[in-house]
């Protein structure tokens, strides 16, 4: 009963929107200015309708109402309340339906905040958003419904994979989609701004919200995705170069860079057709995103159940907006004025444009890397995987240029810049970075010239940028990403070379010595909770000064019957101790893996304070 | 004859040009490095001769096979047809058990034998390697 509710709701909503694409249409033919209020009230309507509809999947997940299929699939009645509720947007039906409920938000917020803007303008974005919503309308109602119905009602759900009950997991999928979908209204406003002649500065300045409000979420949403597989996957890292984190980096090395690119249009109306591909390409990157990771292509080590028919429907869906999107792009972008706009070699926008290369290379890298086996399956039936060493061998050579010039970038003037003369400061700011890196290099024995060189770079750019915070001429936002950029790269450099770790197969009483260290497997005990059962044991490491206990977790988890771990870490400010133990079969033999993590505490750090400097910018509108 | 913004133009694009080239070669030349081939056991045994790079080994854990050690654990992966001793050090994934599917990454020693420190983990109940799937399929 409750169901149907649902689904009249989402049928409700798919025709709001067909009625609000012909309406805009009319709208813009006519070029009638009075649609504005029912266009208003549509998207409200359809927004209410999404809302509605995503209630009553959260309310079905609550009282486990089974004689809906997805409830059915993805839940059981012991789950404890928050998982039955996060559970509702961790499958994939759910998902999408929170896709559309972000896609109705954001148009509604969009329409509410550009008041001050040119109605065919606004009208066009909608047009575009609703042709989008439109899409994923369908592409839920016809292949991934959340409101089906089952007969006879089963007794008992299937439950959720216990590896996605988790804290983290349960605020990554919204906190991730927000940033995605938030690319849809740079793209629609985009399309509509390049169609209405309005591709300006105060176009530039209007997007920009929009653009950093998605690179925020973006940014948080990989970090706790990040931070989920670093305690939860027991492999102690937090990024694997796994196709499925690589297609959320895509669009976040995009909208970085688009980022850089719209305050060159904002101040200097130029780079407005690369600023346009950009926002083309963002959103494309997401939609293929979502296409990747659904449709089951990907041999990931992260997908959830997928379905190739789905995967179809969105390849369509892609290539039908990306055909229209180009098309419009050359029927009506226009010639830049050059003549007026001169540029000189060292300016802030050559600066800008440099950081436009590397992001594109870093992207076109992760695009390679993720798409090159799919191809290379398709065409010679090789089964291959691409991991980190490809790619660390690849991106880090050109990391240290860019760090450089990151440092150099944001003290130079726009139009045209002069060298100054180079001062003490930087004298003295170059010679620690050069010992304080040897030194690094010197403790850790890694004589890898090139580790030094990277050091170096970003001690560098840590030490300008620290140093430039104290300045006046520059904006805030800026020094505070840059700054926290610095911290991530140096610390995930010290995390890479002075990590430490010894895996060990270990029965109850068991010693192994590990550098100074004595781990000791002491004693393991048992507790029941509400869906699992759960093995604690206690290590105790003693080396000269003291001991220190660690309890990590084997839980048997009932409903799926799924055996996961639980790593233990002490977290401090220099390093994380992390030990995580697996069973390997019922011989007593338990597999011990301790890890010493130097600085992991500051990657999380750093990326949530660049995620900060965004976040600032909204709250100092007038710089420079 | 040309101005100078002509000259410019072309420079740029140009530029634009070689550094597309160098990055896409750049790029295919480390990947030829760096790519991981999968195999079966099947396969191993019809390889020409045994190469120094890196391999994923896909199959299931044959039963009773494993056998624990302080360092070690040895396990025997098979496609039903073809088998090949596995010596393993390093992290279990909660999955691996005897029986289900599993893939190793490790260096080839001869055609039977497969020294890894890594076993690559999926989080879902019902996953099989496709490799193993294919196997299973054909038979």
């Amino acid at each position: 009963m409750i169901n149907q509710l649902g689904n009249y709701s989402l049928i409700f909503g798919f025709i709001i929107s067909a009625i609000l694409i012909i309406l805009t249409l009319f709208s813009i033919k006519v070029k009638k200015t009075n649609l504005e209020k029912n266009i208003f009230y549509l998207i409200s309507t359809q927004f209410f309708f999404v809302t509605f509809s995503f209630v009553i999947l959260i309310y079905s997940f609550i009282v486990s109402d089974f004689s809906n299929e997805v409830v059915y699939n993805h839940s059981h009645t012991t789950k404890p309340l928050f998982y039955k509720i996060a559970g509702s947007w961790g499958n994939h039906e759910g998902s999408l339906l929170l896709w559309l409920l972000v896609l109705t938000l954001f148009i509604l917020l969009f329409y509410l905040n550009s008041k001050k803007l040119s109605g065919n303008y606004k009208t066009i974005t909608v047009l575009f958003q609703e042709i989008i919503i439109c899409g994923f309308y369908l592409f839920i109602i016809l292949t991934s419904n959340p409101f089906n119905f089952l007969y006879p009602t089963p007794n008992e759900g299937l439950g959720l994979n216990p590896i996605l009950q988790d804290p983290a997991l349960a605020i990554h999928p919204p906190i991730l989609y927000l940033g995605y979908v938030g690319t849809s209204i740079i793209f629609s406003s985009s399309l509509s701004a390049l169609i209405t002649k309005n591709v300006n500065s105060t176009w530039a300045l209007d997007i920009k919200k929009w653009i950093l409000t998605s690179w925020i979420f973006l940014t948080i949403g990989i970090l706790i995705g990040s931070i989920w597989a670093y305690y939860e996957l027991g492999w102690g890292g937090f990024w694997f170069w796994d196709p499925v984190e690589n297609v959320s980096l895509m669009p976040w090395l995009c909208l970085t860079a688009l980022i850089h690119t719209i305050s060159v249009l904002e101040k200097r109306s130029i780079l407005k057709s690369w600023t346009l591909i950009l926002s083309i390409s963002t959103f494309s990157l997401s939609m293929s995103g979502t296409f990747l990771v659904r449709s089951g292509i990907l041999n990931s080590v992260h997908t959830f159940a997928n379905d190739p028919s789905r995967g179809l429907f969105i390849l369509v869906f892609l290539f039908i907006l990306l055909i229209t999107s180009i098309t419009i792009f050359f029927v009506f972008s226009e010639k830049e004025n050059s003549s007026i706009n001169k540029t000189y070699l060292l300016s802030k926008e050559t600066a800008i444009l440099f950081n436009n290369w590397f992001m594109m290379f870093f992207l076109s890298v992760v695009f390679i890397g993720t798409i090159y086996p799919i191809f290379l399956e398709a065409i010679t039936n090789d089964k291959i995987s691409i991991g980190p060493p490809f790619y660390n061998k690849i991106l880090s050579p050109f990391l240290v240029p860019f760090l450089i010039f990151m440092s150099i970038g944001p003290n130079l003037r726009w139009i045209k810049s002069k060298l100054e003369k180079i001062d003490t400061k930087q004298i003295i700011i170059f010679a620690i970075s050069v010992v304080a890196s040897l030194s690094i290099i010197k403790i850790s024995n890694a004589n890898i010239l090139f580790t030094l060189f990277l050091i170096f770079a970003s001690i560098y750019l840590l030490l300008t940028t620290t140093v430039d915070l104290f300045k006046k001429n520059l904006k805030l936002p800026q020094k505070v990403s840059h700054l926290a950029f610095s911290i991530f790269i140096l610390s995930i450099l010290l995390n890479g070379i002075f990590a430490k770790e010894i895996s060990y197969n270990m029965k109850v009483g068991d010693e192994v010595k590990f550098l100074d260290n004595i781990i000791k497997f002491k004693s393991l005990n048992s507790s029941n909770e509400k869906n699992y059962k759960k093995l604690i044991g206690e290590f105790e490491l003693t080396n000269k000064q003291a001991s220190q206990f660690f309890y990590p977790e084997i839980r048997v988890y009932n409903q799926p019957n799924i055996v996961t771990s639980e790593a233990y870490i002490k977290t401090g400010i220099f390093s994380d101790n992390f030990i995580v133990i697996n069973l390997i079969k019922d011989d007593g033999y338990f597999n011990v893996r301790y890890q010493i993590k130097p600085f992991m505490i500051w990657i999380w750090i750093s990326v949530s304070i660049l995620a900060l400097g965004g976040l600032i910018s909204f709250y100092t509108k007038k710089y420079e | 004859m040309y101005g100078k913004k002509v000259k410019l133009r072309a420079l740029f694009i140009l530029l634009v040009f070689i550094t597309l080239v160098l990055s896409i070669f750049l790029i295919l030349k480390s990947l030829e490095e760096e790519v991981v081939y999968f195999i079966s056991p099947s396969e191993i045994k019809n390889l020409q001769e045994i190469s120094d790079n890196k391999v994923r080994v896909g199959g299931l854990v044959k039963k009773g096979s494993i056998l624990t050690s302080e360092e070690n654990i040895n396990f025997i992966i098979t496609d039903l047809k073809n088998e090949i001793q596995v010596s393993f050090s390093g992290v279990v994934p909660n999955l691996f058990a005897e029986g289900k599917g599993v893939v190793a990454e490790g260096y080839l020693k001869d055609r039977n034998f497969l020294i890894s420190k890594k076993i690559l983990a999926k989080h879902d109940e019902n996953y099989m390697p496709p490799e193993v799937k294919e196997a299973l399929e054909k038979k």
